[in-house]
């Protein structure tokens, strides 16, 4: 089962600074990470936090600053965009408007100077596994926004990059043709066994489709790991915020330690694993998904906790309990909806490990 | 409804009066001038007789010898001929060091470019002929050129290059005259070509030469058309620098005509070669449009 990873990519303490005038911006700081061969990686992202940078210095569109980039343990910080095995799809697609989808997608292998009968037969196929043959005599303009996505990803599939880099690819189309190409990226890239790594700023995008997340935020590698340990455990306040619905609520560690006991400012007490840096009557952050939270009925002597909003969705509800100036998300499920209403006083429990102090 | 339409018409037709004062007063008449001028009999001390005559036209492949025969003469069909290779080969020498030129301003930051397209253009604020009367100083004997040559020693004082009233010369000229006609439709369609591509065609392992000829070249080929006929309409008829630089050695198109105009009183014939001469640019633009319609496809989809 656990077979040997190979390392594809490995970004080691990559620093980037765009200068112009006076002025100086951090885009990456110190960003180390390494991508494995057959790995479906995305970074993901606000707008401006640096993962398309990171994208453009694997790709050399851009100079490093500091640091090294390995692929498959060649430096290759030194080549030019054309002497390195990777392609990148962009995020306008940036197809040649005055060629056809065919030549498009041979343009790769024609500057490798591959055999004619070789240029054809890999150009077809490519074409193929993104199901665009019967459009090879269109010109891009003639396409739709989704079939230009695929002639992208066909034509830089076709020269069989060791990495495949995908710049936010779906943001230009509409959302039904997004959830469908996501399926149709995460399939290619296990057919093809190419290495893929994907930029996007959509959580929902990255949590489907990867095999590692890696979260930035302001030039900084937040938090690398798989969909669910990120979604589940994630290190930090900005990666519980991005991704997913959060709740992170204030209070105060009353023991700590592995069977710790914090106590919310509500007045609620929950176990749950305190880490060792944090001592007793240590101000801490708890973090809870809003789903995770289950509520019951309670009355107004024993729980300070009312519902104060109550969003019907249909197939579920959210509600948010105030007290004290705290505010709780909670997922209610479609078979409890007719039991809430507002202003009920409810009380809250959760497992254990679903808490979680965060920094 | 039927009503407001005679109206919309009407109001069309109205507003577009003063275009069509414009065009028929400064176009279409002169031309009619020139065409029925070539179509009548000259009047030795100017203008013409006002009598039908093919003689204009006829005098462009035909003379008339000692024994009243009509015979083939070939002098104007070689001038027409050397126009055309000299206008060609101005287009051709434009292109070479236009297209370059066009290519370098657009990859400055917008401040410089601005600057360099400002810098293009301020030959265009002086005279063409006071301009050509420039290049007399340089190439001329004893000018700019030769000085420096004695200067180095690589020339005495007796020799000259012999520079000046040649072809060359004209050539010069010429290019000198029409290369920022040649370097600004380029520039315009390089301003807005989509740099990414430049930056797909790295990443799918184009080197630079390659970048030019696969991605470039094409992508400012509407320019590249538009600019050349910039520079060949205009040449095909220039006299000015063929007069000045070529010393009216070596007759052009345009001088011609303007000398059957001036001095030959010939009216009917500079017509007629002015005829002949506008038949050809409408041959070249159709070709043009020909050529802009390839490639009006991808022009279109920004």
């Amino acid at each position: 089962m656990m077979e040997k990873k190979v390392n594809a990519i490995d970004v080691r303490n990559v620093t980037k600074i765009y200068t112009s005038g006076n002025t100086q911006t951090k885009a990456l700081k110190s960003a180390n990470l390494t991508i494995y061969d057959n790995e479906f990686f995305t970074l993901l992202g606000p707008s401006g936090c640096g993962k398309t940078t990171l994208l453009r210095l694997i790709a050399g569109f851009e100079d490093i600053t500091e640091g090294s980039i390995n692929l498959f343990n060649q430096e290759i910080v030194n080549l030019p965009p054309n002497k390195r095995p990777v392609n990148t799809v962009f995020q306008q697609y940036s197809l040649f408007p005055h060629l056809n989808v065919y030549e498009n997608v041979a343009f790769g292998l024609r500057r490798l100077k591959k055999d004619a009968s070789l240029v054809e037969s890999r150009t077809f196929e490519v074409l193929e596994l993104v199901q665009m043959k019967e459009y090879a005599n269109r010109k891009p303009n003639q396409l739709s926004g989704g079939q230009q996505q695929r002639v992208a990803l066909a034509r830089a599939l076709a020269p069989e990059p060791k990495v495949l880099l995908l710049d936010e690819p779906l943001s230009a189309l509409d959302l039904k043709l997004r959830q469908a190409m996501r399926f149709e990226l995460k399939t290619l890239q296990r057919e093809t066994g190419i290495t893929f790594v994907f930029v996007t700023h959509d959580q929902e995008e990255a949590l489907t489709m990867s095999d590692r997340i890696a979260v930035i935020n302001e030039g900084e590698i937040q938090q690398i790991g798989e969909p669910e340990q990120i979604y589940e455990s994630p290190s930090n306040k900005f990666v519980a915020n991005f991704i997913g619905e959060a709740n992170l609520l204030s209070g105060v560690c009353k023991t700590p330690g592995e069977n710790g006991v914090c106590e919310l400012d509500t007045g609620h007490e929950l176990n749950l694993f305190v880490p060792p840096h944090i001592k007793q009557n240590d101000k801490v952050t708890i973090f809870i998904r809003p789903e995770r939270i289950k509520i019951e009925k309670s009355s107004k002597d024993k729980s300070q906790l009312s519902i104060s909003e109550f969003t019907y969705l249909g197939n579920a509800a959210t509600i948010q309990l105030k007290s004290n100036n705290q505010l709780i998300n909670v997922n209610l499920p479609i078979e409890d909806l007719k039991i809430f209403k507002k202003d009920d006083y409810v009380d809250i429990h959760f497992p254990k490990e679903s808490a979680q102090v965060i920094d | 409804m039927n009503i407001q339409g005679e109206n919309k018409t009407q109001n069309r037709i109205l507003s577009l009066l003063p275009l069509w004062i414009v065009i028929g007063i400064f176009m279409i008449g002169p031309l009619l001038v020139m065409a029925v001028v070539s179509l009548m009999e000259s009047n030795v001390y100017g203008g013409v007789h006002f009598k039908f005559s093919l003689s204009g036209y006829r005098q462009i492949l035909f003379d008339t010898n000692l024994f009243d025969e009509i015979e083939f003469n070939p002098a104007y069909l070689i001038i027409i001929a050397r126009s055309f290779m000299l206008a060609l080969a101005a287009t051709f020498l434009s292109l070479l060091i236009g297209f370059p030129a066009a290519y370098f301003i657009s990859r400055q930051s917008d401040r410089v470019k601005n600057i360099l397209i400002f810098l293009v253009t301020i030959p265009f604020w002086t005279n063409l002929l006071i301009r050509t009367f420039a290049w007399i100083i340089i190439l001329g004997k004893g000018g700019v050129i030769e000085s420096s040559f004695n200067f180095f020693g690589l020339l005495d004082e007796e020799s000259s290059l012999n520079l000046m009233y040649t072809n060359s010369a004209i050539l010069i000229g010429l290019v000198y005259s029409y290369l920022p006609l040649m370097v600004l439709p380029i520039y315009a369609s390089m301003e807005k070509m989509d740099l990414r591509l430049l930056e797909a065609a790295t990443d799918l392992y184009s080197n630079r030469i390659e970048l030019i000829r696969k991605i470039i070249l094409p992508l400012s080929m509407p320019g590249i058309i538009g600019g050349s006929i910039l520079v060949f309409v205009p040449c095909l008829g220039a006299f000015i620098a063929p007069d000045l630089l070529g010393g009216g050695k070596k007759l052009l198109l345009g001088s011609l005509i303007q000398f059957q105009f001036s001095y030959a009183r010939n009216w009917p014939f500079g017509a007629a070669m002015a005829m002949f001469l506008l038949a050809l640019v409408i041959l070249v633009l159709i070709f043009n449009a020909r050529l802009n319609r390839k490639h009006r496809e991808y022009a279109n989809q920004k």
